[in-house]
Order: structure tokens, then sequence, then C-alpha cells
């Protein structure tokens, strides 16, 4: 048998289980279960058939499906019959007013260019069945768009949804590469970036690993459903930077009309000439000195000396590094 | 950003397809006679798929399984019909992924929303909404997106757009460092990749542009109609980034402690060497915006191609030494 339609079998035989419990006025017994399904019929064994029964169960659980069972018999309480109830499987009936209805279409459009947009566009698709009518131009005063384009995205949710631990290759800031094996919490995006967090088995602790720093397949690790995230956990993505406290100021001479990022914190500008002004900044050790750099003859830093120092240094560097180019 | 490409999509499992024929069925039902190929594409599948899964439903139904308990499809018209599927006429409850992604993005809209109760109240109708056996701690996807409020033209670009009015924008050119004074009729203002940008038809460049609001310098609502022309298209937010074909090719060699820029810039290609050091090559349209980081992370990068642009950043930064030199004289 391919497995093409072994799973085509499969879904058949669920889409049927679905039919009879649904169709059914009264539970189910096992037993009649058994008898009327076609699929469930041609089981070998009764361990074969419990087995395949308990396993489909499960699965339309995961769906969303709960089948329920209730006692057949009060004088023989070891026989059961199963159901599925139209009310906790069916959408019911809600009325969105028209500001709501506007924020789905958005929220829904926020992720169409991502790869899970399926899920999104199909939630608005059974709303709107339902009835509610949801009108998908809707102008928004300004909206997210959420991309997924790292590869592990999708591998990630997966193992996220199935409670699915997980070990992958991660590389550090500092370019090292380490395995990591990871019982998956959230996923979350951080101002445009993807986080996975959850708990690392090593570290023994909770993490925040960003996704476009996986390299090469994500592995899964034992069982899936094996672990439990904790109650009231709030995924929280700590800083890569924390923001340096400015120590002193400093005094940059800029080019007119250059140093857009300097003169953005400028606390006072003096104009020196028709060519240049000098401005007063915040100093931050580490940041000022690469924004001056990065202006070429367009900026000199005056003061402090600690800057003008660091400025000097890193402009011989990147002249020495790249004079290394063989022309 | 490593070169490994996204694997191929898996093939579908049982009970996605499962999900898939639940969500199809009421679908069908409400669009009867509807053809092919408007179903392929509503359900993000080929025609040839549509057909395969009619042929599924066509062979179930409720036990005794004569004409009268099958489902009742048929096709052969290229209009799709669908009978006989009461029990399973009417839309699912939300699945998990449905709800997450509904909610999280309605938390991402939050106060960009007019009415700041909306998301909360749409929150709470989703919940109802939900299939009951979705536990909310697990498959957990939250948003944390700014809105936008600490750029300080944000709330004139809304007011603008609101209104249908043009904008006047100063705007800081990264590429060239330099300072533009345009008028722009706004298309919409988004969030992409954690960056706001408004997208609109500029004047002065005379084509639709997109313009960073960290790069806004200052933002007037002009008393003239907003209204872009009519060949104003909105671009496909995903080709924002793709290279255009006359952008140059460059190879930066950069050290461990400057690796970083491979996760940062969108880029061709990394090799990594076995102290952490890297080789990145990037697309840029402006040979500037490479000179300006390179400087900026002096001695950490290096540009290896072209050559010709190795020796314009060693050029500008002992330009800029001579400065300080010319100050110890």
């Amino acid at each position: 048998m391919s497995p093409a339609s072994a799973s085509a079998e499969k879904t058949e035989r669920l889409l049927n289980l679905i039919l009879a419990l649904k169709s059914a006025r009264r539970p189910v017994s096992k037993h009649r279960i058994r008898e009327s399904l076609p699929a469930y019929a041609a089981a070998t064994s009764d361990e074969a058939f419990d087995r395949m029964f308990e396993r489909d169960k499960d699965e339309l659980r995961e769906m969303g499906i709960p089948i329920t069972t209730t006692v057949l018999d009060v004088l023989f309480d070891d026989e059961v019959g199963y159901r599925i109830d139209s009310n906790e499987t069916t959408l019911p009936a809600i009325s969105f007013e028209p500001d709501e209805v506007a924020a789905l279409a958005l929220a829904a459009r926020a992720w169409s260019t991502a790869s899970i947009s399926g899920a999104a566009s199909a939630g608005l698709r059974k709303l709107r069945l339902s009835g509610v009518e949801i009108d998908e131009s809707v102008a928004a005063g300004a909206e997210p768009r959420i991309r997924t384009k790292e590869p592990a995205f999708d591998a990630v949710h997966a193992a996220l949804s199935a409670l699915q631990p997980i070990t992958f290759d991660y590389r550090k800031n500092d370019g090292e590469l380490t395995t990591r094996r990871v019982q998956p919490w959230a996923l979350k995006n951080w101002h445009g970036r993807w986080y996975l967090t959850g708990y690392d088995l090593d570290r023994e602790d909770d993490r925040a690993f960003r996704l476009s720093r996986f390299e090469g397949a994500v592995r899964k690790l034992g069982r899936a459903g094996s672990y439990a995230v904790p109650e009231g956990y709030e995924p929280d993505v700590a800083l890569e930077q924390q923001a340096a406290a400015s120590v002193g100021t400093a005094r940059v001479r800029l080019r007119h009309g250059r140093g857009h990022t300097l003169r953005r914190h400028a606390l006072s500008v003096t104009e020196l000439d028709e060519r240049w002004s000098e401005v007063e900044v915040p100093y931050w050790r580490g940041s000022t000195e690469r924004d001056v750099v990065a202006l070429g003859q367009h900026a000199v830093a005056v003061s402090p000396p600690e800057l003008v120092d660091a400025v000097r240094s890193t402009l011989l560097a990147a002249a020495e590094a790249n004079e290394r180019t063989p022309a | 950003m490593s070169a490994a490409r996204p694997a191929r999509k898996p093939p579908e499992t049982a009970t996605q397809r499962l999900g898939r024929l639940l969500d199809m069925v009421p679908w069908l039902i409400q669009h009867r006679g509807v053809p092919i190929e408007e179903a392929a594409s509503e359900f993000g599948v080929s025609t040839e798929q549509i057909v395969e899964d009619l042929e599924l439903l066509f062979v179930c139904g409720t036990p005794g399984y004569g004409h009268a308990e099958l489902i009742d499809a048929s096709w052969e018209s290229g209009h799709v019909y669908l009978d006989n599927a009461d029990d399973i006429a009417a839309p699912m409850r939300l699945t998990r992924d449905e709800a997450v992604t509904l909610t999280a993005g309605l938390q991402a809209l939050g106060s960009s929303l007019v009415g700041s109760d909306v998301a909360e109240r749409t929150l709470a109708k989703l919940r109802a909404a939900a299939a009951t056996t979705v536990d909310e701690s697990v498959g957990r996807i939250e948003l944390d997106l700014d809105d936008g409020s600490q750029h300080p033209a944000m709330a004139t670009l809304k007011d603008a757009f609101a209104r249908g009015r043009r904008v006047h924008l100063g705007y800081y050119v990264a590429t060239r460092d330099e300072s533009t004074e345009r008028d722009v009729d706004i298309m919409r203002i988004v969030n992409l990749d954690g960056q706001w940008y408004v997208e609109g038809w500029c004047h002065r460049a005379r084509g639709v542009r997109l313009f960073r609001l960290d790069r806004i310098e200052h933002a007037e609502v002009l008393d003239v109609d907003g209204t872009p022309p009519p060949e104003a298209r909105p671009r496909d937010l995903d080709d924002v980034f793709v290279p255009g074909e006359n952008d140059l090719t460059v190879v930066l060699e950069a050290s461990r402690w400057a690796a970083w820029i491979a996760d940062y810039y969108p880029n061709e290609g990394v090799e990594r060497g076995p102290d952490g050091s890297l080789r990145v090559t990037l697309k840029v349209a402006d040979p500037a915006l490479v000179r300006r980081l390179v400087l900026r992370l002096g001695g950490e990068v290096r540009v290896v191609e072209p050559a010709e642009l190795a020796q314009a950043v060693a050029q500008e930064a002992r330009s800029a030494l001579e400065a300080y030199d010319r100050l110890d004289t």
C-alpha cells in the first residue's frame, strides 16, 4: 500500500467516524462503532481496533473535535457510549460589531506574507461562513505585516503546537556554533525578529533563541507531549543589547547637511562657518565613535579625548584592513 | 542568515487534509455551483487536489453507507455541487492555529486601531469561537511590535491619511547622508520586519516610494487633496527588499565580532570560517551604504570585492584621519 493511499484511508476513516458520531441520536457503544464502520470492522483483533480507535480519538481531539463518553447502561457501568456534541464542535453564532470585523480583517492581513497565513485566512473564512460580513479591503491607519522567512519557523511552530522537545544547532552572538536541546514554550516576534522561548535542557533554565540563528534542520528529541508549559508563562525575550547610559557629552564637527544620526540627539548646534557646524551630543561609549567614523571625512570628533582616540584608531583600522584587499 | 534554503513543504498529513475537508464542505454548500478553479484558489490547492478531495467526500457518509447515507458530490460540469452532508455543513470552531494567529494579529494591532477597546472586545469573542479543546498555554505565538508612536511623524501621517490630505516630508536619505524635501500622497502605513514605513506617491520622484518613519525629519499636512494618481500601485511587500538587477555585488569579510552583519542584512549567501569569521555576499543599490557600514565597523569588516570599493573605504578613512593630523600640528 502506498503511503499516499494509507493517508487517504485514514482521512476517510476519521471523517466517517465524525459523521457516525454526529449523526447518531444517542451515544454509540464501542461495539457498534466497530461493527458499523468498515475501516474498524477490518481490524484483525480487539487490540488492533482499540489502538486504532484510541489514536483516532486523540487526533480528533487535537483537531478541536472532542469525543465525549457517557455511561450507556447504569447497571453495567463499563458500557460507555461515544458522541460528538455539536455545541462543542460547531462555531457558535457570534455577532461582531463593524469595528471588530475590521479589526479581524486587519489581524488576518498582518499574516498575509507569513508561512502560516493559511490558518489566519481559514479562521476568517469560518467566521464569514457563519454570517459575519468581513470586508478585507478595509483601510487601516497603520498596519503590521508579519513575515516568517526564517527557514526554521515551520518546524519550530509544529514542535511548539505538539509540545515536542527539539534539538538544533544555534549560532551564538560571537559566531560560535552550539547544539541546543529545548522544550519549546512560545514563539515571539519582537520588533520584527522571531524568537523561540523555552526550557533549555542543558542550561536548565528558560532561554530565548533567535530563529535567524538556527543552522540546519530542527530535529525531534523524544516524545511529543512529554512536557507542559508552566502555568501563567509569559514569553519574554531578553534584549540582546541593553541601551547603555550616556557618559557625559561629546562635541563633534559636522559638515552642513550631514550626520543625521548624531544631529537627532544634538543638545546644541553651533554654526562654525559656511561648511561646518559643531554639535554637542550625549556620549554613548561604543556607539558615538562609530556614528562619527561612519561619516568619514564629513565628521571630526573634538572632545572628549577618549572619543577622539577611539575615532582615530577605528578609522586607522578601517584603512589598514581595506588596504589589504588587492587592487 | 545561513545560506540554507527553506525545506521543501512536507506532504499533507491525514489530519491536515481532514481539516481542509471540514473547512471546505460548509464553503462548498454556501457557494453552490462554484467553479472548481475558484474552490482551488480559495483553499490554496490545485484543481486536481479539489477533485481528489471530492472523490474522497463522495465515499464518506453515515453508517449504512448506501446511497441515502453517502455524501453526494458532483463536479463533472466543472462546477461543484455538494449534498447530503448536513452533519458537517456548519463551520467548525476555530482551530488552535486559527485562533492563535488571529489573536496575535489583534494584539499586534493593539493601539494602532482607532478605538482602544476594539482589540479587547474582539479577543473575547474569538475566545468564544475557539475549539473547546484549545489550551491557550500551548502553541503560543506573540507579537510585540511597537505602535510607531515614538516617531514624531506618525500622528501627522495618520491624520493626513485619515483625511485624505497630501503631506510634505523632510526625509533623510541614509545612503547619501542627505536631507530631502518632498510632497507625498499616502497609500498605506505599514510595519515590516519591525520597521515602520509609509508608502506613497512621491511627487518629486514621480513614483511610488517607501519611506522609513525613523528617517522622516519633519512632516506637515498640506491643504491639498492627497489621492494618489491612478498609476500608483502598492508594491508587493514581499519584494520590497529583493535586489534590483543593477545592484552591485559586494563581498565582505567579517571577524567573529562583526559576524552579526550576516544576520542583520539581507544577503545572497554566507561562508563561515572555523574561527567564527565569515564572508557574506550582499546586493546593494548604493555602495555608499556599504562604505558607511565598513567604516563604522573599522577593521572588523573588510571589503573583498569589488577592489575599488575597498580602496574607496581606505581613502575615506585616510582623508578623515588627516583632519586629526592637522589638529596635532
